[in-house]
């Protein structure tokens, strides 16, 4: 790993895929919790 | 299915249930003082447990994917990018099956379940398909020698994600929500034939892309490789349904938050019009101030059709609860 050819193209998709798909969780997350304290808890199924 | 909220204005749509909540102090879809019990948040014990289970086979992926997988003999190290490409692309086509299928049964069932599900799929879905693209030209760049090239498996990805963007600008457009989740669901149905004409495009035209490296007996990849590939698959997947999950419950909750506002706005329009009203001696009248003795001119139609009456006895009025 330490003489990887391409590497930097290769560290770019890992760490390009783990921050978009990290940071879309984030989103998601606070957009829930968002939404959720409008809902009555009845409506959190889930919950 | 015809809502019948109390006031007969919802749009008639299921998805606009016509029940007032009885949730504490939603007025205005704002929490109540005193908020509502229970945890204000998407996640369960369920999402917890695959959310912990999807970490894990995250930091497995990276052991195989970066240090146990030797490099290839063609592609060198460059061949570690095919362990998040290749499993991105796959949960792309997932997340258009499912949103295809979600619009179908939504457009026959008119569930908002479905109507939900349908969006969830789709915006994970352009996530993974925006992976796809990123991972796809930076394995080009060192293979190919270019970013990318007008060739027809890239060409249909990027209308498949094109037309998921559509998609989801158009459940944003101010619409009826009937009409809105109607026009999307016909858009829905679209993406799994893309997808087809995406998977199938290197066989129909000469591409510069390779073929499937797994969809035969005799895959091309073998050994540590094959592992790390399937690993990825796994952790992807793990990771897929952990956002649609949530995101689901998303959408459901903004199904919900609408509602309530709907009903709270119906509620403050009739205290609206139950306040003009007019009572004896109110402002409603005070503005006609008529010549004593003279008998008011008032348009006939006005009180016809339920307005403030300036009749010359406003207690004959109707509808005014006392």
């Amino acid at each position: 790993m330490m003489a990887m050819t391409h590497g930097g193209y290769v560290a770019a998709v890992w760490l390009g895929a783990a921050a978009l798909l990290g940071g879309y969780a984030v989103t998601i997350l606070r957009r829930g919790r968002k939404l959720s304290r409008q809902v009555p808890t009845e409506e959190r199924r889930w919950s | 299915m015809t809502a019948t909220t109390p006031a007969g204005t919802a749009s008639g749509t299921s998805a606009t249930p016509t029940s007032t909540t009885s949730g504490g102090g939603l007025a205005g879809g704002r929490p109540s003082p005193g908020g509502t019990p229970g945890p204000a948040h998407t996640g369960s014990a369920a999402t917890r447990v695959l959310g912990l289970l999807a970490l894990v086979a995250v930091g497995v992926l990276v052991l195989y994917g970066l240090v146990i997988s030797p490099a290839d003999r063609e592609m060198a190290d460059s061949v570690r990018i095919m362990y998040v490409h290749v499993p991105a692309a796959t949960l792309l086509y997932v997340g258009c099956f499912i949103t295809t299928v979600a619009s179908g049964l939504w457009l026959w069932k008119r569930t908002p379940g479905w109507d939900a599900l349908a969006e969830s799929g789709a915006e994970v879905g352009l996530v993974f398909s925006i992976v796809t693209l990123f991972s796809g030209s930076l394995w080009g760049r060192p293979t190919w020698g270019t970013y990318w090239v007008w060739d027809a498996r890239l060409t249909s990805t990027a209308v498949l994600t094109a037309l998921l963007i559509g998609y989801l600008a158009l459940r944003r457009l101010d619409l009826d929500p009937d009409a809105r989740s109607t026009r999307a669901a016909v858009l829905g149905l679209l993406l799994v034939p893309n997808v087809i004409v995406v998977n199938r495009s290197v066989e129909w035209w000469r591409s510069i892309h390779q073929d499937s490296t797994l969809a035969r007996l005799d895959p091309t990849i073998e050994g540590d490789m094959l592992v790390a590939l399937m690993v990825g698959f796994l952790a992807m997947a793990l990771v897929f349904t952990w956002l649609l999950v949530h995101r689901f419950r998303v959408a459901w909750l903004e199904q919900q938050a609408d509602r309530v506002d709907l009903d709270a706005a119906l509620l403050a329009r009739r205290a609206e019009a139950a306040d003009a009203e007019p009572a004896p001696g109110s402002a409603a009248t005070a503005g006609f101030d008529p010549p004593a003795g003279s008998a008011p001119t008032v348009p006939t139609d006005a009180a016809g059709a339920g307005g403030p009456s300036t009749g010359a006895d406003p207690t004959d009025e109707k509808g005014t609860p006392t």
